[in-house]
């Protein structure tokens, strides 16, 4: 459960100061399904930063399970990554000189888990996104869509709370893009996860329960009742 | 997951990770090359000076050089014409002290007592001419103006090819005669630790020995004793006196001292310098107080000259110390430079690779990898490239240091003048003529192979700095890596 209070993020270049988040309100309830939707530039992946512990706002409260996370030093928001946090990135951010496994595996180093639970939960994921038969494959050596289900397995493996993604299906194309948000559907629907998902397709907005939508810093949510 | 993701980063950036290591390389090859042939020259140089002095002398003292030389000081030959029909051979020796100059045997035991001084031990050096063959009434001829059937200097005792000895010939008239010269060292028997015959080893027989002081008996340089056809057993006679030959020694730096060595006794007689010596060998008690001893002897004892091995080496010239000086400065200074410039290099390279893989380093900060955790894989790959480097240095070192011993160039010390003519060198560029070796040309020129011998310290040192460039490698990339932000994954650019 999210609860976000006057959140605001400043970035300073030079004497040039750019409001990417002018002062949000937002509470996520958990196992949500939010989808953010906005204009270019608009804030969308300043406050997934935000949510997900990757940086502190300038003002603002950010409270996670009753922790506030803009108080936390960043040794604690790295606990509060590896632990509770699952990113799923445009561009799938996989290591391009580790396989498939390997990659999968990162995400639970953090976690101190032990070499040989670690390759067996690796496996499983992998498993999971339809994978099994790659896992020795290095990242060159697969499609854009069998990326990014190697990173939607590297952010499950250590079953988070929270699902981030930024564009999932971005570099995508269409068979793709149906076939990735179907597995993060399914993903989210069986591990109960809290899923927030910035997106430009408004296809996938129109599906989504609530969506909300950030222009210069500022938030509008709006509940979309036709869903399920 | 440390070793496997270094293993696979440096198994799939193997052109990167080689770039890294072969400029530390080349810096660390250099430093092994020049260390080498540094400590090969230093080497060349020792045995330059030791052919000189003989182990364990830390100071010659010789008398001071007098100005004059007068002519009556030539050694003078004279015989008598033989009747034409005459066959018999004739032969006469002179036999001179190197130098004209001689200090008392006073002398040595004032130096000896002297404070600082743990041994001191006199030499006589002389210079034989001999002449030998038939001579009837004719004229002198230099070689280089005689006639082609006329050069037949055989039957008495062969040439002296060697050492450069003054040769000429008589001839018409039916002279036919063989002009030979050769160095005798009077050694003091009762010293064996000190001198010349130190830097020697006896190859065949025996040394002398300390009760020898008046025996007729003789040690040959070996080179000579080949070139004469000498023998332990054979006889050796000089100015009428025979020798019995008891051993042969090599010289170390197969550059000896003189052709024949003698018991000091009997190298005073046959010169006729009863307690004369022309050089004094001196051993410190201490070798760091060397030049507070040379001036105590200088002060204490007039009228000599005290030669160090420190003076000594600073009067060799020619290619090996121009090599030697190329070596210690030029060479020094070259390595350095580049063993810094591939210090930055690698720094440098590793920090732009830090650069290209922010996306990588802030998806793992963004996964929850600590910063450390991150740093470490950095500074690891750095240091294994910094390895891989010295690795490749050594052999390369290896093989340059290698590659110059088995050449082995070929460098010449020239060792100048100075010292007041302490040298006890071979015969220096004597004339042609009957007028043989006036006052020595001291100047003495010898051949060193150069080599590059590799300690275990330069290796050692090599090690170092590999580690050192992985280190500074690292700590490039290092801290370029733990400035990175977990939201760096979600930037675009790469
Ligand atoms: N690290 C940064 N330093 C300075 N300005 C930044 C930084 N990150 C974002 N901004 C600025 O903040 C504003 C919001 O950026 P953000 O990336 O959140 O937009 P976005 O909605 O995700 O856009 P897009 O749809 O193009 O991804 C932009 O004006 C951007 O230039
Ligand atoms: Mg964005």
């Amino acid at each position: 459960m999210y609860e976000l209070r006057g959140v605001t993020k400043r970035y300073s270049r030079g004497k040039e100061t750019v409001h990417a988040l002018a002062g949000v309100d937002l509470t996520i309830p958990d196992g949500d399904r939010l989808v953010i939707q906005g204009p270019t530039g608009g804030g969308k992946s300043t406050l997934l930063q935000m949510i997900g512990a990757l940086d502190r706002p300038s003002e603002g409260e950010i409270v996670l399970d009753g922790v506030d996370l803009a108080k936390l030093s960043e040794a604690r928001l790295t606990k509060v990554r590896s632990e509770n946090i699952g990113f799923v990135f445009q561009s799938f951010n996989l290591i391009p000189t580790l396989n498939a496994q390997e990659n999968v595996e990162t995400a639970l180093v953090p976690l101190g888990v032990k070499v040989k639970e670690r390759r067996e939960r690796a496996a499983e994921a992998l498993r999971s996104v339809g994978l099994g038969e790659r896992l020795g494959h290095l990242p060159s050596e697969m499609s854009g869509g069998q990326q990014q289900r190697v990173a939607i397995a590297r952010a499950l493996v250590k079953q988070p709370k929270v699902l981030l993604a930024d564009e999932p299906t971005g570099n995508l194309d269409e068979s793709m893009r149906d076939e990735i948000m179907d597995v993060l559907h399914t993903m989210w629907k069986e591990h109960g996860l809290t899923f927030i998902m910035v997106t430009h397709d408004s296809s996938i907005a129109k599906k989504a329960p609530r969506v909300a939508t950030i222009r210069k810093g500022k938030i509008t949510v709006k509940e979309n009742a036709a869903s399920a | 997951m440390f070793f496997t993701y270094l293993r696979r980063e440096l198994r799939r950036r193997r052109k990167a990770a080689l770039v890294v290591a072969s400029g530390l390389a080349l810096g660390i090859a250099l430093v092994i090359v020049v260390t080498s042939v540094s400590s090969g020259m230093g080497k060349a140089q020792d045995k330059v000076l030791q052919s000189l002095y003989g182990l364990g002398t830390d100071m010659t003292v010789t008398k001071a050089a007098s100005p004059t030389a007068s002519a009556s000081d030539r050694p003078r030959f004279q015989f008598d014409a033989q009747d034409d029909d005459s066959d018999a051979e004739q032969s006469t020796d002179r036999v001179m002290v190197q130098g004209f100059q001689t200090l008392s045997t006073a002398t040595v035991t004032k130096v000896g007592k002297q404070g600082g001084v743990s041994d001191a031990v006199g030499g006589l050096s002389l210079q034989v001419l001999k002449v030998d063959g038939q001579f009837t009434r004719g004229q002198f001829q230099q070689n280089d103006n005689a006639g082609g059937g006329g050069q037949q200097g055989g039957g008495a005792g062969g040439n002296g090819g060697g050492n450069g000895q003054p040769q000429g010939e008589v001839q018409g008239g039916g002279a036919n005669f063989d002009v030979n010269s050769y160095s005798v060292y009077g050694t003091d028997v009762t010293e064996p630790a000190l001198g010349p015959l130190t830097s020697s080893t006896i190859t065949s027989g025996r040394t002398f020995k300390t009760t020898e002081n008046n025996g007729k008996v003789a040690v040959l340089d070996s080179a000579y004793a080949k070139e004469k056809s000498l023998k332990v057993g054979s006889t050796l006679t000089i100015s009428k006196v025979k020798f019995s030959v008891i051993g042969i020694a090599t010289a170390d730096s197969g550059d000896a001292a003189a052709n024949v060595y003698l018991p000091l006794t009997q190298a005073q007689t046959l010169s006729d310098s009863k307690d004369k010596v022309t050089t004094i060998y001196v051993k410190a008690t201490d070798s760091q107080k060397i030049d507070s001893v040379k001036s105590t002897i200088q002060k204490n004892v007039s009228g000599t000259t005290v030669t160090t091995s420190a003076d000594l080496a600073d009067t060799v010239s020619g290619s090996l110390s121009t090599a030697s000086s190329l070596a210690t400065n030029v060479g020094k200074w070259l390595s350095i430079a580049v063993l810094i410039a591939a210090f930055l290099v690698a720094g440098l390279l590793t920090s732009s690779a830090v650069s290209r893989r922010v996306r990588e380093f802030g998806t793992l900060k963004a996964l929850g990898w600590k910063s450390g955790r991150v740093t470490r894989q950095v500074v690891g790959e750095a240091m294994v490239n910094g390895l891989l480097g010295g690795a490749l240095g050594i052999a390369l070192g290896l093989g340059g240091a290698y590659v110059v011993t088995a050449i082995s160039p070929t460098l010449q010390a020239q060792l100048g003048g100075g010292g007041g003519g302490g040298g006890q060198g071979g015969p220096g560029g004597g004339g042609g003529g009957f007028g043989g070796p006036g006052r020595q040309a001291a100047a003495k020129t010898l051949d060193v192979a150069l080599t590059a011998p590799v300690s275990v310290t330069t290796v050692a040192v090599a090690v170092g700095l590999a580690v050192a460039g992985g280190l500074i490698a690292g700590a490039f990339g290092g801290w370029r890596a733990s400035r990175l932000r977990p939201a760096d994954a979600l930037r675009r650019v790469e």
